[in-house]
């Protein structure tokens, strides 16, 4: 079979997926199995990249390890801890996410300022401080400009004013603000122009090896998948199909990766209908 | 002269209402009609309470803390049951109509003998002016009460639009304003979006039971009827100062707030004094709140239609 699990020993687990099954609109005609049994380990400090085909369920996989719906079978753990059942913004204490949509992750009608100071709170309680006095301010001033967009002059704009490209820079610093014990990126250059993407994807990298974060990104880029991450998870179907593990990755090209969609594509020619007959018959 | 002074005195109290509605309806983007009872509730309660001899203050803080269960039962329907945001507040204050009757235990209820909340600065005056019952204001000779009443309202109202705009800067009010504006984001964040919501409700809900309970002091009674159409009056206010001072930050809004509603009620003055016919009164707000929702857009849209052919030519 295919469908694998990185078995990297003993070494300690940030992500650990086991049997995940997710099936919508169960029992109707727009029954969609997104997820068929998914197992997955990455390790700290990994950053893979998931890719496949549309609604291969890359993007569902993604969301049940953020919360945004329940599984139906099977455990999520973070770091040791499993929160299968746990609310999307309890989650947020481990979990960091940038969205595909760039007006996703930021409140367009506040500041640049109150949207980090948000950030710079997450998973912590919120009390009735002030969000923003004098010292976080210039902290925030220095750490904007690493962005290189002269953003820290313009804290107190509304961050509704600014380019699709320096939101979505601002929401990756902001999901990294406090460590994140996982980053989860969800196409979050798919939506921008080339230029910006190229931009947020070197950021991307920057972040994830200064801080030395475990990070989980679906991409529509082979580009991005070769270059970016140390390992790559290719999804067909709700099944996760091949995996690249770092030692593959110094090798992998984009044109290999196509070569193995076609070579998946091609096998589900025969698909679905016939493999069953097939399976029924030999198995 | 005491037309403006009663236009001004009903504007501040109605203030705090519109305060209300504006964290609803702007900074959480929740239509919450439970308003049109909550401002009912503030009033009864404050009237049963102080014609059972409490004092003016206690009893209006019983009326304040009434609002915000009222919002919170609002959040929790909403929130929890997962029934519509427009539907749980048309429950709560069908509900609420039921409860005021039983507060008060009639449709009525007159503030006759007893305390008012402006005695203190009413005292203050006496004492400064020293020329008996009333006052010169402006070359204008007016009953000292209504100058009593009309300073403490202003303070109260000062005093808690200061206090909304310093919480909205803090961890928890930008939470608040953040879950208004995008939910997933603030989930995101590791904020519960519903328990915000249900303490927006109730701190909005809150606000509106201190309007009424003022409003009931100012105006000698509380009636079953008085919330009818209030939300629109708040939402009417609302506009009016978004037009007047754009909405940019909270305290900018707030302010807004506060000279819409004070506009919005001098208005009202002086077209009744014309002779605007008071049943008319909820008709001509209502037109006016949906002109001011529609008219920004068609506008636009026809000033797009004249420029078009300019655009041609290049």
């Amino acid at each position: 079979m295919l469908t694998s699990t990185a078995g990297t020993g003993g070494k300690s687990m940030m992500l650990e997926i086991r049997g995940l099954r997710k099936t919508f609109f169960p029992d109707t005609p727009n029954e969609v199995r997104a997820l068929q049994g998914i197992d997955l380990d990455l390790s700290e400090g990994c950053f893979a990249a998931i890719i496949g085909t549309n609604g291969s369920g890359k993007s569902t996989l993604l969301n049940a390890v953020a919360g945004s719906f329940l599984p139906d079978q099977g455990t999520v753990r973070i770091d040791g801890v499993e929160i299968t059942r746990w609310e999307e913004y309890r989650r947020a204490q481990y979990v960091g996410r940038v969205f595909q949509n760039p007006f996703a992750g930021t409140a367009a009608g506040m500041t640049i300022a109150e949207n980090i100071g948000l950030a710079m709170r997450r998973g912590l309680s919120r009390g009735l401080r002030p969000a923003l006095p004098r010292q976080v301010r210039d902290a925030m001033a220095d750490r904007v400009r690493t962005l290189g967009m002269g953003l820290e002059n313009r804290l107190d704009n509304p961050i509704g004013t600014l380019s699709g490209g320096q939101r979505q820079a601002l929401t990756l610093l902001m999901a990294t603000w406090l460590k994140p014990r996982l980053l989860l990126l969800d196409e979050h250059t798919a939506a921008l122009d080339p230029k910006s993407a190229a931009q947020v994807a070197a950021l991307t990298r920057e972040i994830i090896e200064r801080e030395h974060l475990t990070a989980l990104m679906v991409t529509h880029s082979m580009q991005q998948a070769v270059q970016l991450p140390n390992r790559i998870i290719m999804m067909h179907q709700g099944r996760i199909v091949r995996q690249y593990s770092e030692s593959e990755m110094a090798r992998v090209r984009v044109p290999e990766l196509l070569a193995a969609f076609d070579r998946i594509r091609r096998r589900e020619q025969l698909d679905p209908a016939v493999s069953d007959i097939l399976g029924r018959q030999y198995l | 002269m005491s037309l403006v002074i009663g236009a001004f005195t009903i504007g501040l109290i109605l203030s705090l209402l519109s305060m209300g509605v504006w964290i609803s309806f702007r900074v959480l983007r929740y239509t919450d009609i439970t308003v049109d009872g909550t401002i009912t509730l503030g009033a009864s309660v404050v009237a049963i309470l102080m014609v059972n001899g409490w004092s003016p203050w206690t009893s209006i803080l019983m009326a304040t803390l009434a609002g915000a269960v009222a919002g919170g039962v609002t959040g929790v329907l909403h929130t929890r049951f997962k029934i519509q945001e427009l539907l749980s507040g048309i429950l709560v204050m069908t509900a609420l109509y039921s409860i005021n009757l039983r507060v008060m235990g009639r449709s009525n209820v007159p503030l006759l003998n007893v305390g008012s909340i402006a005695a203190p600065v009413a005292r203050l005056l006496q004492g400064a002016a020293g020329e008996g019952d009333t006052l010169m204001l402006l070359g204008w000779r007016v009953p000292l009460q209504d100058v009593a009443m009309l300073l403490t309202m202003l303070v109260i109202t000062a005093g808690v639009a200061w206090l909304i705009k310093a919480f909205l800067l803090t961890h928890l009010g930008t939470a608040l304003r953040a879950t208004g504006e995008n939910a997933q984001m603030v989930r995101a964040q590791g904020i519960n979006h519903q328990r915000m919501q249900v303490l927006g409700l109730c701190g909005a809900n809150a606000l509106v039971g201190l309007s009424g309970a003022l409003l009931a002091q100012y105006q000698g009674f509380a009636d079953v009827q008085m919330g009818i159409g209030m939300i629109v009056w708040g939402l009417a206010s609302i506009i009016i100062g978004e037009a007047l001072v754009g909405k940019l930050t909270p305290g900018l809004a707030l302010t807004g707030t506060i000279m819409g509603t004070l506009l919005f009620r001098l208005l009202i003055a002086i077209a009744l004094r014309w002779g605007l016919n008071p049943n008319d009164l909820k008709l001509v707000t209502a037109l006016f709140v949906f002109a001011a929702l529609v008219l920004p857009d068609r506008i636009k849209m026809l000033g797009g239609m004249l420029k078009r052919p300019g655009r041609r030519e290049c």
